[in-house]
């Protein structure tokens, strides 16, 4: 790994934000407390019945991550863009995209995997059943990645603004709609019995034009929103 | 005439609906006339600040 | 440089683009409305009661022509940000930003008409089905584009920024217009379509197809009218702009005097 060469460059850039991270470990409780929260607050919005949260219980878990997930987006470039840090990786010889790719990346293993693995607690607090669980992990483990990706698109036109969170929210909506059919689509169609695989697949293909196309977005829009 | 709003009776749904369309697109004529009218205040007091300020235009 | 070249350097110019559009506004307004005024008599007077729907569906004259004109809307903005990202011209990123809130009316027409018309038919006045979900995902989409345009303060940052929003929502207006055939869905399918025959008879279909015209050519007007607009905040500081702000308070002189 040769210092100057790209591949030095991208790891140099994970090592770096795995270290941030590690010495704010304690902020990465915050995407898990918000999404505890948001599903403990459903019994007590309609009545502990077992039955009427187990209808809504793939569902809610779904959306109580995706907002968990939107609250953190803010990070992923925050930090950065208040030390000028951002800007030299914007200048730096090194591909963008790839950069971003990164640390995209590191965002999800240290915001989105955690979530991933409270998420049997979640559904285990709204009684989903047994059966449908690894359904649901599969579908989150698909859409999580898809969302960060799609989400930092997003963050990367706001970057820099003060009050941005109901912009973001707005603008990730639409693009974040899809994921959601999809991904609780599939966990109600095994909760119904029904065939769940081909949502999974379509998930699956999503996250692999995100993979690909997403970072060179977010790179086109950084370069919009900083120049 | 009475038939005419009636229509058929549906006609507490039809004419909302063509209230709504009428109503909308007004708002999409007027509301660029009120911007221009600010827009162009606007670059009258920036003129009248320079030139007050006595810097060249 | 050959006429046609030079012709489009010179529309694009900031100046001329807004005496044309100027000169164009008023009289695609008038068009605009006499047509529509046509095609409404012909929808809500002339054309017979539906056998199914009695007369309920002469909604279908504003539904569907509002419809259509929020994806036209948005298929225009898409080319000319993607023209503004591309080649940075000014006068892309400001017909893409006027056609913004254009579309955005008549999308938000399409889902409040479709849902009062979906009362009395369907029974209820809201359903997430493929069609009216992909609908009101366009009305975020272009609140969103609209949104971002002014929360930043440099206006051809601002347009390149909701330029590139734009042409990433640019995925959502084939699911729109597919999701009919897609998906089973509450809503019906394509009666009028380009090629093939329509579904729907003679005196029914020239008031749609007239609103249909009629609302293209408002779709022109208003976005003329709101370029201008455009202009000449971004123009702010020329001297081609200063000079329509002065003429302008010249008239208001004249009129309050008289």
């Amino acid at each position: 790994m040769k210092p100057g060469s790209t591949f030095g460059a991208c790891a140099a850039l994970v090592r770096r934000d795995l270290t941030l991270i590690w010495r704010r470990r304690g902020d990465a409780l915050n995407p898990i407390l918000f999404a505890l929260i948001v599903v403990a607050l459903f019994p007590f919005a309609l009545g502990p019945e077992p039955d009427n949260l187990r209808r809504i219980a793939a569902g809610v878990v779904f959306v109580a991550l995706l907002l968990s997930g939107l609250l953190a987006l803010d990070t992923l470039f925050r930090g950065d863009y208040e030390d000028g840090s951002l800007e030299q990786l914007v200048l730096s010889p090194h591909p963008l995209a790839l950069l971003l790719a990164c640390k995209i990346a590191v965002h999800w293993l240290t915001t989105a995997l955690p979530l991933l693995l409270v998420a049997p607690l979640l559904a285990e607090m709204l009684n989903l059943p047994h059966a449908v669980l690894p359904v649901l992990l599969a579908a989150l483990a698909l859409a999580t990645p898809l969302l960060s990706l799609i989400g930092a698109v997003c963050v990367a036109l706001t970057v820099g603004m003060r009050r941005s969170g109901m912009l973001l929210a707005l603008l990730v909506l639409p693009l974040y709609v899809p994921v959601l059919i999809f991904g609780a689509g599939a966990c109600n169609a095994a909760q119904a019995g029904l065939a769940f695989l081909a949502p999974l697949l379509w998930l699956g293909a999503g996250l692999v034009l995100a993979i690909v196309l997403a970072p060179l977005a977010c790179a086109a829009a950084l370069k919009i929103s900083l120049s | 005439m009475s038939d005419f709003l009636a229509m058929g009776g549906y006609g507490s749904y039809i004419w909302p609906a063509y209230a709504v369309f009428v109503v909308v697109l007004a708002i999409d004529a007027i509301a660029p006339r009120l911007r221009r009218k600010h827009v162009l205040a606007e670059i009258r007091g920036k003129l009248k600040r320079r030139q007050a300020r006595g810097a060249t235009p | 440089m050959n006429a046609l070249t030079l012709w489009f350097h010179k529309i694009g110019s900031p100046p001329t683009f807004y005496r044309i559009a100027g000169a164009f506004a008023p009289w695609l307004f008038g068009v605009a409305l006499v047509l529509g005024a046509i095609a409404l008599y012909g929808g809500l007077v002339m054309a017979p009661r539906d056998y199914q729907q009695g007369d309920a569906y002469r909604i279908i004259f504003v539904h569907v022509p509002c419809a259509w004109m929020g994806l036209f809307a948005y298929a225009f903005m898409a080319v000319n940000a993607f023209i503004a990202l591309v080649w940075r011209i000014k006068l892309s990123e400001i017909l893409a930003m006027a056609s913004a809130p254009v579309g955005a009316a008549f999308t938000f027409v399409t889902l409040v008409t479709g849902s009062i018309w979906g009362k009395p038919m369907w029974g209820t006045w809201w359903t997430w089905d493929a069609r009216l979900t992909s609908e009101l995902v366009l009305l975020f989409l272009y609140l969103g584009v609209i949104g971002l345009y002014h929360a930043i303060e440099d206006r051809r940052q601002a347009a390149r920024a909701a330029s590139f929003l734009a042409l990433i929502g640019i995925v959502n207006v084939p699911i729109v217009h597919f999701s009919v055939n897609w998906w089973n869905t509450l809503h019906q399918g394509q009666t009028v379509r380009l090629m093939g025959e329509s579904h729907i008879t003679g005196a029914m279909v020239w008031p749609l197809l007239l609103m249909a015209l009629a609302t293209h050519i408002w779709f022109f007007a208003s976005v003329f009218a709101r370029s201008r607009v455009g202009l000449l905040e971004l123009e702010g500081g020329k001297d081609w702009a200063r000079e329509v702000a002065l003429a302008d308070a010249g008239d208001a002189m004249v009129t309050s005097h008289v």
